[in-house]
């Protein structure tokens, strides 16, 4: 059994303009322990794939469709209070913005420490006795006066760094990192990760990592799925996708990671990639090699591709 | 903290100083004379004369002020009304405690009135909830004190019986005049708090709280609130400082005896040293409302507590 297993998943925002599907039907699972990669390019769905997984959800945000079951349990059918008593236990999360994820007004102790009183019914004693440790397995120099300092007096690696001490305080099963170190610069962005795959072995956490940075992915995860227009359209190990990606969207997302010229002619127009990826494929090729289901093609294992627009 | 504390007292002076040269000169400049105003109608031109001699007033205007001001500032005297040689300071102490109490109560209760109700429109923003809330708010700011006094005092003391229609003396007379008062204060303090609610409630740290696994209720009580507070605190102090002086429609209607009927009824006579004296004082109570608002910040926000270095 996955810990993760994602079906048909569809995330829709009710607006005034109509209904936005953010995330359209999306499927992937994921192992305890193992790291998974979403990419895409913004306003791809990533964020809302990740939300919908604890609903964290706005107002007007709902699942209007799909599964999602965690650890042997459907949470997408999950009551408020059942969520909460995941959220921050079971499956932690963690943002981009690491400077404006804190509180202003709270001390990082008094911010560890809730998660732990919550969770583990910890006195408060404890709580501050596991804050302590948990900063420093997050590499803090000086813990001690970390804990007593307020957000607006840390830099944006050390929030980051209080960030996941405190995500992974109450030891989850599933930590999902929703582009963790974008507004970071290289050189924390490299310690930071390298953290969170330590912390990842030595806690055997799984990872939802989701990015739109090729380099990142391919040093934290074993599979990768992209995705584009709320829908999945390719999803290999990260190898493979590397070597030899198949969907044109994924291609020209590598090739715009690494920066060749290929498809420039085509930059500023916006490509119909289900389309194209009609156009240059002859799916039935792939036929042969066995159908996953009825919207993706098996390239090879663990390889699939979309081609849900050759059916209409 | 105590440097910035001792600094705005300080700065109390020069800005107390200011106000009372404003309300010096203004009262200079208007018509009316003290002199005739203490001897009566029928007193000769010499009595005049002499009284204004005695008083100081055909000195220059500056030494004039300077004789106000050095009295105020170093003695603490306000000086004596020319209508009943009564001290000014005196006058004005004697009410205080009737304005001060109904200002305090007053807003207290907007505060504990208008703070949930801000947040609670602020959780379901745009629905019925929401919108019911607002109208209330809207309907508390725009209903003038006076007529919702009359109102109050026809339905629950003429017609009902269950509450006095006038004095203050005991807690059975606050009530009528504390909910006139109240309501505009009320209302606005709703407003801001739910304007303010809604975009801490679209902040990340609010988004972290939730994925936390915190309850719906402490995420909004505790991390939310705190936050959205700064706006709301400068609100109840302006409306505070508002009360203190400006309660003079709701002190008539109830017959209670404070600063602004004193005010009033002093205009009225002319009685210079008492307008000056009251005006002046109640601009201290207004800086010192607003002292207290700005403490209150920083013990709010540490952001704010890291500059008062
Ligand atoms: N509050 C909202 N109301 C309506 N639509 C929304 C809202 N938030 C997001 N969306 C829609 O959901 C889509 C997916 O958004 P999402 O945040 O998941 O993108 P993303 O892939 O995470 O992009 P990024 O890389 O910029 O973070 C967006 O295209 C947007 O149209
Ligand atoms: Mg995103």
């Amino acid at each position: 059994m996955s810990l993760l297993e994602v079906r048909e998943l569809q995330t829709y925002f009710d607006t005034r303009r109509g209904v936005v599907k953010a995330v359209d039907g999306i499927s992937f699972t994921l192992e305890s322990g193992k790291g998974l990669g979403i990419v895409g390019e913004s306003g791809s769905g990533k964020s809302q794939t990740a939300m919908s997984i604890i609903q964290l959800f706005q107002h007007n945000q709902r699942i209007a469709g799909g599964s999602i079951m965690f650890d042997g349990r459907q949470i997408s059918d999950y009551t408020d209070s059942q969520l909460e008593a995941i959220r921050g236990n079971e499956i932690s999360i963690i943002f981009q913005e690491p400077m404006s994820s804190l509180n202003p007004v709270f001390t990082v102790s008094k911010q560890l420490c809730e998660v732990l009183i919550t969770h583990q019914n910890m006195s408060s004693e404890d709580a501050k006795a596991k804050a302590y440790e948990m900063l420093k397995a997050v590499k803090i120099d000086q813990p001690e006066r970390v804990l007593k300092s307020y957000p607006h007096q840390l830099s944006g690696g050390m929030s980051q760094r209080v960030m996941i001490a405190m995500a992974l305080s109450c030891n989850p099963k599933l930590l999902i990192a929703d582009e963790p170190t974008t507004a970071l610069d290289v050189i924390i962005q490299a310690e930071i990760l390298k953290l969170m795959n330590e912390l990842k072995e030595k806690l055997n956490t799984a990872i939802l990592f989701i990015t739109h940075d090729l380099g990142v992915v391919s040093k934290m995860v074993d599979n990768v799925v992209v995705m584009h227009g709320g829908k999945i359209v390719e999803s290999a190990p990260v190898k493979v996708l590397f070597k030899s990606a198949k969907h044109p969207y994924t291609k020209r997302l590598i090739a715009a990671f690494l920066k060749t010229d290929i498809r420039r002619a085509n930059e500023g127009e916006t490509l119909d990639f289900f389309e194209a990826e009609n156009d240059q494929y002859d799916f039935q090729q792939f036929r042969d090699r066995g159908v996953a289901d009825d919207d993706f093609y098996q390239v090879s294992a663990g390889h699939m591709i979309a081609c849900r627009l050759k059916k209409k | 903290m105590y440097r910035y504390i001792i600094k705005r007292v300080l700065w109390l002076f020069p800005i107390l100083l200011g106000v009372t040269f404003i309300v010096f000169t203004i009262l200079y400049l208007s018509p009316g004379d003290a002199a005739s105003l203490i001897l009566g109608e029928q007193a000769t031109q010499e009595s005049l004369e002499a009284l204004r001699n005695q008083l100081g007033l055909n000195d220059p205007f500056l030494v004039q002020f300077f004789r106000y001001a050095g009295d105020v500032f170093l003695r603490f005297d306000l000086g004596r009304s020319y209508i009943n040689n009564r001290e000014v300071l005196g006058e004005i102490l004697q009410r205080l405690p009737n304005t001060i109490l109904l200002a305090s109560l007053s807003i207290t209760f907007a505060a504990l009135a208008g703070i949930p109700l801000g947040v609670i429109a602020a959780k379901k923003p745009n629905t019925a909830v929401d919108n019911g809330v607002m109208a209330l708010a809207l309907f508390g700011v725009s209903m003038p004190t006076f007529w919702q006094s009359l109102i109050l005092i026809i339905i629950f003391s003429l017609t009902l019986g269950w509450f006095p229609s006038g004095g203050f003396s005991n807690p059975n007379q606050w009530v009528l005049p504390v909910i006139a008062l109240s309501t505009a204060s009320i209302g606005n303090i709703a407003r801001i708090t739910r304007s303010s609610m809604i975009d801490v409630l679209d902040q990340d740290y609010i988004r972290t709280a939730r994925s936390k696994g915190l309850s719906k209720k402490k995420v909004v009580n505790s991390h939310a609130l705190r936050n959205a507070l700064i706006p709301v605190v400068t609100v109840i102090g302006l409306q505070f400082g508002a009360l203190m002086g400006g309660a003079v429609l709701t002190e008539s209607v109830f017959s209670i005896n404070g600063l602004g009927v004193l005010m009033v009824n002093s205009i009225r006579t002319r009685d210079i040293m008492v307008v000056q004296g009251s005006v002046l004082f109640v601009a201290f109570m207004f800086s010192i409302v607003n002292l207290i608002v700005d403490i209150l910040y920083s013990f709010i926000d540490p952001r704010i507590r890291a500059q008062y270095k």
